[in-house]
């Protein structure tokens, strides 16, 4: 089993979750580990190099935001974090482009795939199909 | 090791794996011994729950998200008995007579694909669904098509007592859908073919197959393996690659069979895709019925084919460009939301390719050409017209900056979709119709085997699968996968001496 990557990032994750899904922002404690267990599970399945990249990605939008506006990201703005986050995504390097859109996806991951999610948004599809409906 | 014998191993289980085992059903029974190798489990009916994370780790390699080698698209295929087949639509269409003379294959026409696949229609119940099996989302599409000007098609649907699900690209929990692990492979397993789960086949080597089989994991979906865990060297008179456009020329290329076949793993092609989204302003029924039941093909005059699809949310999240505030509109709009799949025909170029890293393990090479892009933006301005001709409020188009368009802008699409706001990393494109990699032709100069499957100057080793696709195929490809692998099993059956109007169950021979 690797270890567990999101524990040291705990706060700068949770706070570029709330960026990316801003509903996230009212998730409870038992949502919230819900959310990184599905993260870590998927995370599990990948290759050592590939997790230590998210870590260090991570890492990097922390370090940009004190850079930037000499907070650390979790304590910016909803704005500030929403305006970072996009300046990444729409970097001239691919290496970022293709680091943010990872990290995004591993958000939608954890946060829609729980059932909670799927039931709040008024997914309703049921294998009994039109019989469901009825 | 643990050493094994047989006539015949076939590679994988999927539309070209299932459609050759099937074949070699009545081999079997008068004796041969003929050996499936698949590296997924064998699911129980009561498995497929529809449960989106549940059921792409247990479905998909890489829970269907495998990345290409710059990270800029994903792929999604099978790795499970009945392979791709078991997570496609069921989408029946044959291959365009157009497409199949650019091919330009020596002893490949367009008449026996054709007759192939009508075959394999009439067994797998292709037909059209009647309207009451016609979703809105579904409506919506023939609708606005109809009203921008683009001519909408049903698709026949290889379903056998669908009760509309919406969850095929999940595994059918009904059992409807009629893939190989519904149809050929039970067909085979009767007459007598093994087929082994859970085993990866690590190499080929000459006149056999190295084999790892591997337990069920804590928790994991399936049926143990057949055989116990362990390393296995399968001898056998002929080895058939079935293990798709990224499996076979890996297996192929870690085995070194590439020494001496140059174009090996090249001309990969996929038809990459953007999932697009639009929000109605009343709830429609789209996450209810078969998913893909019309489309648009443009392939032809603009290089892009158009079709319905209704995805979970996960997926649909994923594919979306962006995050924040505008695309959590559109996920929280979920009941009211219409899709479209954009596929693009791409144009295998050297450049895209399947290569092996040092472990072996696969690796795709794709660049996006400035053909495949502008195919794209074509295909989502099209799309754009067709969610706003139905009534569409808002449209989430990857290629627009900002990604939303309004109704107010609907006569505006052609301007603000455009290749330039295109950003490879940024825009989320998958693709599904792998193709290429073992190319057919004339000799090993311009591909991998000929037109029967059989790789040039080993006599002993077959493909088929998509790898044998020279170019995109410009439609979805099972029905044509089946056709091949039906050649490939009609030249092992002469080869093997069995006589020619022998038959399988269903008529199949």
């Amino acid at each position: 089993m690797s270890d567990p990557v999101l524990p040291p990032l705990r706060a700068v994750f949770r706070a570029i979750a709330r960026t990316v899904v801003p509903e996230a922002a009212a998730l409870d404690g038992a949502a919230w580990d819900e959310l990184e267990r599905i993260v870590e599970r998927a995370l599990a399945a990948r290759p050592p190099k590939l997790r230590r990249q998210l870590g260090l990605l991570i890492r990097m939008i922390d370090v940009l935001a004190v850079l930037r506006h000499g907070r650390r990201f979790a304590a910016l703005d909803d704005g500030r974090r929403a305006r970072l986050l996009g300046a990444l995504q729409d970097s001239r390097l691919l290496l970022l482009r293709r680091g943010i859109w990872g990290l995004r996806t591993l958000v939608f991951m954890g946060y829609y795939a729980r059932p909670a999610a799927a039931e709040a948004i008024g997914y309703r599809a049921d294998p009994a199909g039109w019989e469901a409906r009825r | 090791m643990i050493e094994k014998s047989y006539d015949v191993v076939i590679i994988g289980s999927g539309a070209g794996g299932g459609t050759v085992a099937q074949a070699l059903g009545p081999l079997a029974r008068d004796g041969l011994r003929v050996l499936v190798v698949e590296q997924g489990p064998r699911l129980q009916d009561h498995e497929f729950t529809g449960r989106e994370l549940d059921m792409a780790d247990s479905l998909y390699e890489d829970g269907g998200g495998f990345l290409t080698a710059d990270g800029t698209m994903t792929l999604a295929f099978g790795r499970v008995y009945g392979g791709s087949t078991v997570v496609y639509t069921g989408t029946s269409l044959i291959a365009p007579e157009r497409v199949i003379r650019r091919w330009g294959v020596p002893g490949l026409s367009y008449e026996d694909i054709e007759r192939r696949s009508r075959k394999y229609m009439a067994e797998n119940n292709v037909h059209l669904l009647g309207p009451e099996g016609i979703n809105e989302n579904n409506r919506l599409f023939v609708e606005g098509a109809r009203r921008a000007g683009y001519p909408a098609e049903q698709f026949p649907v290889n379903v056998k007592g669908c009760k509309g699900s919406s969850l095929c690209n999940l595994g059918c929990p009904n059992g409807a859908k009629q893939g190989t692990n519904r149809v050929q492979l039970p067909n085979a397993e009767r007459m007598g073919v093994e087929v082994v789960t859970r085993a990866e086949a690590l190499r080929i080597e000459e006149r056999a197959v190295v084999v790892r089989v591997t337990e069920r994991p804590p928790g994991g979906k399936g049926l143990p393996s057949e055989w116990a865990p362990g390393e296995y060297r399968i001898r056998a008179g002929t080895v058939v690659v079935s293990a798709g456009a990224v499996g076979s020329p890996a297996l192929l290329l870690r085995s070194g069979v590439g020494r001496m076949l140059p174009r090996l793993g090249q001309g990969f092609t996929c038809h990459p895709a953007h999932i697009l989204v639009a929000e109605h302003p009343r709830e429609i029924t789209n996450d209810v019925g078969h998913p893909k039941s019309y489309y648009v093909d443009r392939a032809e005059e603009e290089g892009y084919v158009l079709e319905t699809c209704m995805y979970f949310p996960f997926t649909t999240a994923k594919n979306m460009t962006g995050f924040g505030a505008e695309h959590s509109r559109f996920m929280r709009a979920f009941p009211r939301l219409q899709m479209i799949l954009v596929l693009a025909v791409d144009e295998a170029v050297p450049e895209n390719r399947v290569t092996v890293d040092r472990a072996g393990r696969p690796v795709v090479h794709y660049t996006f050409t400035a053909e495949t892009i502008e195919r794209l933006v074509r295909g989502t301005r099209a799309s754009a017209k067709i969610f706003f001709g139905a009534g569409a409020v808002r449209v989430h188009a990857p290629s627009a900056d900002p990604t939303t368009i309004e109704a107010a802008d609907a006569g505006r699409v052609d301007a603000l979709i455009s290749s330039r706001h295109f950003k490879p990393g940024k825009v989320s494109v998958s693709a599904a119709h792998l193709m290429g990699g073992c190319a057919m032709g004339r000799d090993a100069r311009d591909s991998v085997t000929d037109a029967w499957g059989r790789v040039h100057g080993v006599p002993w080793l077959r493909v088929a699968d998509a790898s044998l696709f020279p170019n995109a195929l410009a439609i979805n490809p099972y029905l044509t996968i089946m056709a091949l692998a039906d050649r490939v099993a009609e030249g092992l059956r002469a080869e093997l001496g069995a006589p020619a109007a022998e038959a399988a169950p269903g008529g199949v021979s």
